[in-house]
C-alpha cells in the first residue's frame, strides 16, 4: 500500500510539473505583450521585455580618462591590472575580481568604464503608450534628452466605440430572432418544420466566404455598404444557424407540463414565449450571447469586407491590423493597442467563463 | 353518401390551404422586409448625421435592437386578431419566418448564387440579360475557373498549405487539448491551469498575430534581440531569423503561423475533453487499475475509446476552423513567403484582383471541402430522432 501511495505521489508531482510547464508556455506570449505595453518606448526597442524580471547586468562603477592614464591605443595596454589590445578592450576585458573594463568610443576620443555585474530590474513603467494609442489627438512624446516629438494618436477609443456599436446589436438581434425560431421548432406544429430544421443543421458548417460576393452585390444595390446595419445583418445571418440550433436544443428540453398548464390558463404563444420560455432559457441565451459577442468583437474578415469602405466606422481589429501594416515595428503602440483590443473580451471571458464553457459543451460548430 | 358535400369541403380545404400558404409566405417575407426598411431609413439618417460618435452609437443600438423586437410584437398582434384556425396556421411563421428568411438570404441562396457567379469571368454575370442570353454571353466561361483553381501555382501552394494546417494545426490542437485535459484532471490546480490555457480563446486572431509577431521579432545578428524566440536561438549560438518570412525552409515556415492557431485552439479542445473525461465512470478506471493496467494502457484502452464521440466532433470542428483560416495569415504575412491558404486566395482574387468569377470558384471549393462534415452532422441528427 505504502509503495503504491508513493508512486501516486511521484506521479502527481510529474503531472503538476508538466502541467506547469505547459501553462507557462501558454501564458508567456500574453505576458510579454502585457508587460511591454507598460514599458517606455525606448526601453521596448532597446531591451527585451523579460528584463523587468531580476537579472544580472553590467553597471558602470567608475570612469577613467584615457589621457590621464597616458594610454596608447595602438599597443597593448594595461588598465586596472589587466592588459589587452584596443579591440579587446572594445569588447570588454574581465578582471580577476569579476569586473569588466570596457573602452567606450573611438581611439582618440574614448573613455574607459569599469563595470560591475549586479542584480537589477528594469522597472521604468509608464502609461504613455496607452495614452498615445487610445486618444485621437496628437500626442507629445518627451525623449529622455528633453526634446519633444509630436506623434498622431491612434484613436483606439473611437474604434472601441465602433466595435461596441457593432457587437451589441449583432449579438442581441440574432438571439432574439433565433429564440423565436427555436420556440417554434420546439413547441409548434407547422408544415415544413422538419426540412427547415434540416436546413439549419446543414448551414451550421457552411463557410461564410460563400456569401461574401453575392451579399456585397446586394449591399451595393441597396446602398448599404459601410453602415452599421450592413454588418449587423451580416453577423445575424452568419450567426443564426448556430443560435437557432443551440437554443432549440435547450428550449426543447424544458418540461412540457409548465407550458401546457399555461395554455390551459388561456395564455397565447407570445405570452408563453416572453413570460415563460425567455426567463427559463437565460443560461442558454447567455452562453450563446458570450459566444456571439466574442466572435463579432474578434471578427476581422466580415468587417474588412462590409465596413472596409468607411474609415469612420473602423473597428478595433481593423485598427490593429492597420497599425501592424503601417508601423509593425513600433512595439509600444502594438502592445498597448493589442491589450486595449483584448480588454473587453477578457473581461467577458473571466466574468462569464461558466456560461461560456456551457455554450461550448452544448456543441457549437460555427460556419 | 354526400359526395357533393365532401367535394365542396375539399374545395374549401384546398382554397383555405392555398390562402394560408400565401399568408405564411407573406408573413415570413414581410417581417424582415419591413424591419429592414425601417432600420434602413434610420441608418441612412444616422450615417448622414453629424452627431458625436457616442450618441450615434447609443441611438444605433437602441434603434436596431428595439426595432426588431417591436416588429415581432406588431406581427404577433396582427395574427392574434385573426380567427382561431388562421391564427394557428400563421402564428408559427411569425415566429420562425424571420430566421428562415435571413438564413436563406445570407447563406442558402448565396451558395447557389456564388456557384452561378463562378461560371462567369471577371465581372460575373452581366445585369439585364436573361438566362439564355447569359449562357451565350462572352462572359460565360463554364467550368474553366475551376480548371484554373486546380492548376494555378498559387492555388496549389494554398492547397498544400491548407493540408499542412489540417495535418499539423488541427491534430496538434486536439493532441495538446487532450494531454492538458488528462493532466489537469489529476492536478490540484485544475481550475487555474484550465483558465490560463483557455484564455487565448478570448483573443482575436489579429491580437494573437501581434502577440506572436512580438515573439518572432527579428533584429540583425549582433543587435539586442527583443523577440523571445530569436533571443533563445542566439543565446544558443545560432543565427537570428525572421521566422514566418523564412523562405529558405518553405513550406515549413508555415509552421510558425500554425503554432499561433494551436495556441488559440488547444483550450477549446481541452474544455470539451475535460467534460468528456469527467463522464467516464470511476469504477471503469478503478477496474482497469486493479487488473494491473498501466496509466498509459488506461489512457489508450479505456479513456480514448470512451470519449471517441467527443474526439471526432472536436477534431471536425477544428478541421473546419483551420480550413477557413484567414486572419492570422493575412495579418502576419499577407500570404507572401509561400504562406497563402485557400481563404487568403479567395480574398485576394475576389476583393483585391476583383475577379469575382475566380474568387467564387474558390469559395465553392471551400464549400465542397466541408460537405462531408455536413453529411456527418445530418446523419447524427437523423439518428438522434429528437424531431
Amino acid at each position: 500500500m505504502a509503495s503504491q501511495k508513493k508512486t501516486k505521489h511521484a506521479n502527481s508531482l510529474v503531472v503538476n510539473l508538466v502541467l506547469l510547464l505547459l501553462v507557462v508556455i501558454w501564458t508567456i506570449p500574453t505576458l510579454g505583450i502585457f508587460v511591454s505595453s507598460f514599458r517606455n518606448r525606448d526601453d521596448i526597442a532597446s531591451s527585451a521585455w523579460w528584463k523587468v524580471f531580476p537579472h544580472k547586468a553590467w553597471q558602470t562603477v567608475a570612469e577613467l580618462d584615457v589621457k590621464e592614464l597616458g594610454l596608447n591605443p595602438d599597443e597593448v595596454m594595461t588598465i586596472e591590472g589587466v592588459s589587452g589590445t584596443f579591440d579587446e578592450f572594445r569588447e570588454g576585458v574581465a578582471t580577476p575580481d569579476g569586473k569588466q573594463i570596457t573602452w567606450i568610443g573611438n581611439k582618440r576620443l574614448g573613455r574607459i568604464e569599469v563595470q560591475e555585474e549586479v542584480w537589477t530590474v528594469m522597472w521604468d513603467f509608464t502609461l504613455d503608450n496607452y495614452r498615445q494609442v487610445v486618444g485621437g489627438q496628437d500626442f507629445e512624446f518627451t525623449r529622455p534628452d528633453g526634446t519633444v516629438e509630436v506623434v498622431p494618436g491612434d484613436n483606439m477609443l473611437g474604434a472601441f466605440l465602433n466595435s461596441l456599436t457593432v457587437s451589441i446589436p449583432a449579438t442581441v438581434i440574432p438571439i432574439l430572432i433565433a429564440a423565436f425560431a427555436a420556440y417554434a421548432f420546439a413547441w409548434m406544429k407547422f408544415p415544413g418544420r422538419r426540412p427547415l430544421f434540416i436546413m439549419v443543421v446543414a448551414l451550421l458548417v457552411v463557410p461564410l466566404q460563400i456569401a461574401l460576393v453575392p451579399i456585397l452585390r446586394d449591399y451595393k444595390t441597396l446602398d448599404l455598404n459601410g453602415t452599421y446595419l450592413a454588418i449587423w445583418l451580416a453577423h445575424t445571418g452568419f450567426g443564426l444557424p448556430l443560435a437557432t440550433y443551440l437554443l432549440f436544443n435547450y428550449i426543447s428540453t424544458l418540461p412540457r407540463d409548465i407550458l401546457e398548464s399555461a395554455f390551459i390558463d388561456g395564455a397565447s404563444h407570445f405570452t408563453v414565449f416572453t413570460r415563460l420560455i425567455i426567463p427559463l432559457s437565460v443560461p442558454a441565451l447567455a452562453s450563446f450571447a458570450i459566444f456571439q459577442f466574442l466572435w463579432v468583437w474578434n471578427d476581422y474578415l466580415v468587417a474588412l469586407i462590409f465596413l472596409g469602405g468607411n474609415p469612420e466606422l473602423e473597428l478595433v481589429t481593423q485598427r490593429m491590423a492597420a497599425i501592424v501594416g503601417s508601423r509593425g515595428s513600433e512595439w509600444h503602440l502594438l502592445t498597448a493597442g493589442a491589450f486595449v483590443s483584448m480588454l473587453l473580451p477578457l473581461a467577458v471571458f473571466f466574468g462569464l467563463q461558466r456560461y461560456f464553457v456551457r455554450g461550448l459543451l452544448a456543441g457549437s460548430v460555427k460556419g | 353518401m354526400n359526395l357533393p358535400q365532401d367535394e365542396r369541403n375539399d374545395e374549401q380545404a384546398l382554397g383555405a390551404s392555398l390562402l394560408s400558404l400565401i399568408g405564411r409566405t407573406l408573413i415570413a417575407i414581410s417581417i424582415p422586409i419591413i424591419a429592414f426598411y425601417v432600420l434602413y431609413q434610420g441608418f441612412i439618417f444616422l450615417r448622414d448625421s453629424k452627431a458625436p460618435a457616442g450618441i450615434i452609437a447609443i441611438v444605433a443600438i437602441i434603434w436596431g435592437v428595439g426595432g426588431v423586437g417591436i416588429l415581432f410584437w406588431v406581427f404577433n398582434n396582427l395574427v392574434e386578431l385573426l380567427p382561431d384556425l388562421w391564427r394557428g396556421r400563421l402564428l408559427p411563421f411569425v415566429f420562425v419566418g424571420p430566421a428562415i428568411a435571413i438564413m436563406s438570404w445570407y447563406l442558402t441562396i448565396p451558395t447557389l448564387r456564388t456557384f452561378w457567379i463562378s461560371l462567369f469571368g471577371r465581372n460575373g454575370p452581366e445585369d439585364g440579360l436573361n438566362f439564355i442570353q447569359l449562357l451565350g454571353s462572352d462572359n460565360f466561361v463554364g467550368l474553366s475557373n475551376y480548371a484554373a483553381v486546380f492548376t494555378d501555382s498559387l492555388m496549389r501552394e494554398a492547397f498544400r498549405n491548407n493540408l499542412m494546417w489540417i495535418a499539423f494545426g488541427s491534430t496538434l490542437s486536439v493532441a495538446f487539448g487532450l494531454i492538458i485535459a488528462v493532466l489537469a484532471d489529476r492536478s490540484k490546480f485544475e481550475k487555474t491551469a484550465k483558465s490560463l490555457i483557455f484564455l487565448p480563446m478570448a483573443i482575436s486572431f489579429v491580437g494573437a498575430s501581434v502577440i506572436w509577431n512580438f515573439i518572432y521579432e527579428y533584429r540583425p545578428a549582433g543587435q539586442v534581440q527583443i523577440g523571445l524566440l530569436n533571443a533563445i536561438v542566439t543565446s544558443l549560438g545560432n543565427q537570428p531569423r525572421a521566422w514566418a518570412q523564412w523562405v529558405d525552409i518553405s513550406p515549413w515556415n508555415n509552421l510558425f503561423l500554425i503554432v499561433i492557431v494551436i495556441w488559440l485552439q488547444a483550450g477549446f479542445a481541452m474544455v470539451l475533453f475535460s467534460a468528456a473525461l469527467k463522464g467516464i465512470p470511476e469504477e471503469l478506471l478503478e477496474a482497469g487499475r486493479i487488473d494491473g493496467a498501466t496509466e498509459l494502457q488506461i489512457f489508450f484502452r479505456i479513456m480514448i475509446p470512451y470519449i471517441q464521440g467527443t474526439l471526432i466532433s472536436v477534431w471536425t470542428t477544428v478541421v473546419i476552423f483551420t480550413l477557413k483560416i484567414f486572419d492570422v495569415v493575412w495579418v502576419m504575412t499577407g500570404g507572401q513567403f509561400g504562406t497563402h491558404v485557400i481563404a487568403t486566395q479567395f480574398y485576394r482574387q475576389s476583393f483585391t484582383n476583383r475577379n469575382s468569377g475566380y474568387g467564387s470558384a474558390i469559395a465553392i471549393v471551400l464549400l465542397i471541402a466541408v460537405i462531408p462534415v455536413m453529411f456527418y452532422n445530418l446523419k447524427q441528427f437523423r439518428e438522434q430522432d429528437a424531431f
